[in-house]
């Protein structure tokens, strides 16, 4: 099996990275702060005035770490591609198939097929551990609505209906997403999604561990030799990495969501550690940003039972699993992308 | 004959006889997987692959040699080539190629191949005829010679032609569970072999797993 590697995640402003030997020099200041072997790692992930010399680029590409700058917020500013690998095939299946309205349709339905239900999950077990003292209600209905959602899948085979099941479920498991905040409600409000930018703490959190996750994604469909550009469910956009943004609907409330709730309710960050800014965008401060970035490190070394391919992994291997089988369907070895289902 | 652009490794032979699969997922898909058997190879023809020559006694010692057959169409590097002196002609030398291996002799005829493939490329390529070469195991550390017999280059041939189709087809085949096999190859998790095939339908599972809550997986605690 693939290890799971770690990622590391540079903060530290005006660290420079660079390559010796066969390790990762880390220095601040001109003062040499460590050395990472490169086969330890599987990704670097620098937030803001981090750089990185080209030798070391070149380096991470030839041995799949992926490389991804963000700004200091979590924005996505670029990522170090190496020389694309040998799956000319693989890669023009994928755009035959998002070529054809036929395909992108099927494909999509898995996507969403795997998120609302992951939703529901989500929901359902809130309501099964703390239904005593939640608006539970409210959240059954939810569920209910998620529930028939599903079904009305089945009978679409439209990519745009399909959209808009999944807006209408997206919409639905939002409206209920406050109840699932079960400590300092008062501090920790969830006013309904909203991203570009978040306008409170809760947005902030799930926005950000969401650009983490694409990252992880991200490189896990390019290990596997498909281009994390073209989408199904996503439309290509110059920039937007459709297939990452498809793949990653999946793991968005089993692993994202509720990684930010686990934050906020067992209180490993403060309300203080965010401030908002005039514009009404709220923002992290270090200190809650190195807080969640160990939390969400710890929680990929979490081990599952992955129900599909009947084995125990970490969670952080789900993303190259998941990527794995996503490019067998394509070449033809298995009848449908099955997406990971949480229970 | 083929042409220099259709040209294929030697190194895919053994996997081709060995998994028609797996040396799909090596050619076709271009997926390598290193594994400590795989790494300790690599070891091994570090040792030898200097790529320069030297003289032993009479014999002639040419090391990581680069070789082709437009009849086979392969290509690929000889780890160490001998050029003994021709017991009938002195100013001529008959190529002697020996392949490094690790672990020890097998059973099957891949190893075999492999280097009648490089002295049929040998052949092609110096005019010459090959009649011999040695497969050298790094365990025991041992050397046994081969003899290049009709059989031999036949099944070398036959091998260099499913390999072809192979790659031209540009499909993987189904994957077929064979405990021995599968559980000693280094493509054992990306094949996956028990997960992915015609028996297993992952629609259903689908269908199973989020609309009868799937009963048959549990969270791991």
């Amino acid at each position: 099996m693939k290890k799971h590697l770690n990622t590391m995640f540079v903060t530290t402003q005006g660290t420079y990275l660079h390559k010796e030997g066969e390790t990762v020099q880390i220095k601040v200041e001109n003062e040499i702060k460590g050395y990472i072997p490169v086969h330890t790692i599987g990704g670097i992930v620098c937030f803001g005035r981090v750089s990185m010399s080209p030798p070391l680029m070149g380096f991470c590409a030839e041995n799949d770490v992926a490389v991804t700058f963000l700004s200091e917020y979590g924005r996505f500013l670029a990522s170090v591609r190496g020389p694309v690998s040998g799956n000319v095939l693989l890669r023009r299946t994928q755009y035959r198939m998002a070529d054809s309205k036929t395909d992108s349709a099927s494909l999509a339905r898995f996507f969403i097929m795997g998120k609302i239900s992951n939703c529901r999950r989500v929901l359902d077990r809130v309501l099964r551990d703390h239904g005593e003292k939640i608006a539970s209600e409210e959240l059954s209905s939810a569920s209910v609505r998620l529930k028939s959602s599903l079904d009305s899948l089945r009978q679409t085979s439209d990519l745009d209906s399909l959209r808009g099941i999944e807006g209408e479920s997206a919409k639905n498991y939002f409206s209920v997403f406050d109840h699932l905040i079960l400590s300092r409600k008062d501090e920790f409000k969830f006013n309904g999604r909203s991203r570009r930018p978040p306008l409170d703490k809760v947005n902030c959190l799930i926005s950000f561990i969401y650009t983490l996750l694409l990252h992880d994604v991200r490189s896990a469909l390019e290990t596997v030799g498909l281009d994390p550009a073209v989408g199904f469910l996503h439309r290509d956009r110059p920039g937007r990495p459709g297939l990452a943004l498809d793949m990653m609907e999946e793991f968005r409330p089993y692993f994202a969501d509720r990684l930010a709730l686990s934050l906020i309710n067992l209180s490993q960050i403060k309300p203080s550690g965010f401030k908002t800014t005039e514009s009404g965008a709220v923002l992290m401060d270090d200190e809650t940003r190195k807080a969640l970035l160990v939390a969400y490190q710890k929680r990929k070394q979490e081990e599952i039972y992955h129900p599909f391919i009947d084995e125990k992994i970490t969670l952080g291997l789900v993303f190259h699993i998941q990527a794995m089988l996503l490019a067998r369907f394509m070449r033809g070895d298995i009848d449908a992308y099955p997406p990971f289902i949480w229970k | 004959m083929y042409d220099e652009s259709s040209l294929i490794p030697i190194s895919g032979l053994q996997h081709v006889l060995f998994c028609p699969r797996q040396c799909a997922l090596i050619h076709v898909e271009q997926q390598w997987e290193e594994n400590r058997f795989t790494a300790e190879g690599r070891v091994l023809h570090e040792r030898v692959d200097s790529g320069d020559s030297s003289d032993k006694g009479k014999i002639k010692i040419t090391y990581s040699l680069q070789i082709h057959s437009l009849s086979l169409g392969l290509s690929g590097i000889a780890d160490v080539v001998e050029f003994h002196p021709s017991s009938e002609d002195k100013n001529s030398f008959i190529p002697f190629p020996v392949e490094y291996k690790r672990g020890k002799p097998k059973k099957d005829l891949t190893d075999k191949v492999q280097l009648c493939a490089q002295a049929m490329c040998l052949e092609e390529m110096l005019c010459v005829s090959v009649p011999a070469g040695a497969l050298f195991y790094g365990q025991p550390r041992r050397r046994e010679d081969v003899v290049f017999d009709e059989y031999l280059r036949n099944e070398t041939r036959k091998a260099a032609e499913s390999f072809h189709r192979l790659v031209d087809s540009g499909i993987t085949p189904q994957p077929v569970y064979e405990k021995k096999k599968c559980d000693s190859c280094s493509f054992l998790e990306k094949c996956m072999p028990l997960v992915i095939g015609k028996k297993r339908s992952a629609l259903k599972w689908l269908e199973k797993a989020v609309f009868e809550g799937g009963e048959n997986f549990e969270e791991a605690s």
